[in-house]
């Protein structure tokens, strides 16, 4: 596959990540990608470039949100290593509302209405 | 340059957003949670904390409104009536090269309305996604210290 902004300067600073990482990346795109060729040689090398800017983009923002202890200065920030965090991520996000909801409802069987309504007002005026 | 500001600009953005939609999640949730406590005194544990699960996605999902494609997903779910249910189990790679090549659609799976997205959606839905989860979680801890004190 030829990037045909690969050498320019701003091609370049994107080449922290490994050109391996990239294609598997590409790999994963829609099936449908052979009728986007079909309708037009043109759009389809225009998706990639926006593709490639976009993905070092939201791959360093997602790399933000993350919360770990990252060495400062690690520029090879692989993309599948992001992905796999990522996903670690989300199901321990799942796994504590799931915890939450099952203290929460622990916590209900005890608790009468009229405490319930306080509680409301205090979490209210506190978020 | 453009590109950088742009950037900062984003990162800014996002949680402005968020706190307009932080008040609207924790007044669904907790009315939610209020109504489950007043017509579920006699029921089961178990089942008063799938409800609790239930209107934690809810109010993510109302608060994050229909402009996002994981919310839409997840309204769709929440008003089909299905059993929510959310994949936890870690999937077991058997060589780190099909590890590389599945991890786009194992977050795909974890995602609302992942299987009908490219990769560039894919990603900015996770970050919109990651966000709402854990305002939603921190909402829950809030309400749970409150009502412990």
């Amino acid at each position: 596959m030829s990037y045909p902004h690969a050498f320019t300067p701003r091609g370049l600073a994107l080449r922290r990540f490994k050109p391996k990482v990239l294609s598997t990346s590409y790999i994963a795109l829609p099936p449908s990608l052979p009728h986007h060729f079909e309708a037009g040689r043109k759009m389809s090398s225009r998706r990639s470039r926006i593709s490639e800017e976009e993905i070092s983009e939201l791959v360093s923002k997602l790399q933000s949100l993350l919360p770990e202890a990252r060495r400062r200065g690690s520029g090879r920030a692989s993309a599948a290593k992001l992905l796999k965090e990522t996903c670690n991520y989300i199901r321990k996000l799942n796994r504590e509302v799931d915890d939450l909801s099952n203290r929460l409802s622990a916590l209900m069987a005890t608790m009468d209405s009229d405490s319930a309504e306080a509680d409301i007002i205090r979490s209210l005026l506190r978020s | 340059m453009e590109s950088k500001s742009s950037t900062t600009g984003n990162r800014d953005n996002p949680n402005r957003n968020l706190h307009g939609s932080k008040t609207m999640m924790a007044s669904h949730f907790l009315r939610a949670l209020f109504r489950i406590q007043q017509t579920s005194t006699s029921s089961s544990s178990a089942g008063r904390s799938r409800r609790i699960r239930r209107a934690a996605y809810a109010s993510m999902a109302y608060s994050a409104g229909t402009r996002r494609a994981w919310s839409r997903a997840l309204l769709r779910k929440l008003r089909s009536r299905a059993r929510l249910r959310f994949p936890r189990r870690l999937s077991r790679a058997a060589t780190p090269q099909r590890r590389d090549m599945d991890q786009a659609q194992v977050l795909r799976k974890l995602v609302p309305g992942g299987p009908s997205m490219d990769d560039c959606k894919l990603l900015e839905e996770t970050a919109d996604y990651i966000r709402f989860l854990t305002t939603q979680v921190r909402l829950m801890q809030t309400v749970m210290d409150s009502v412990s004190s």
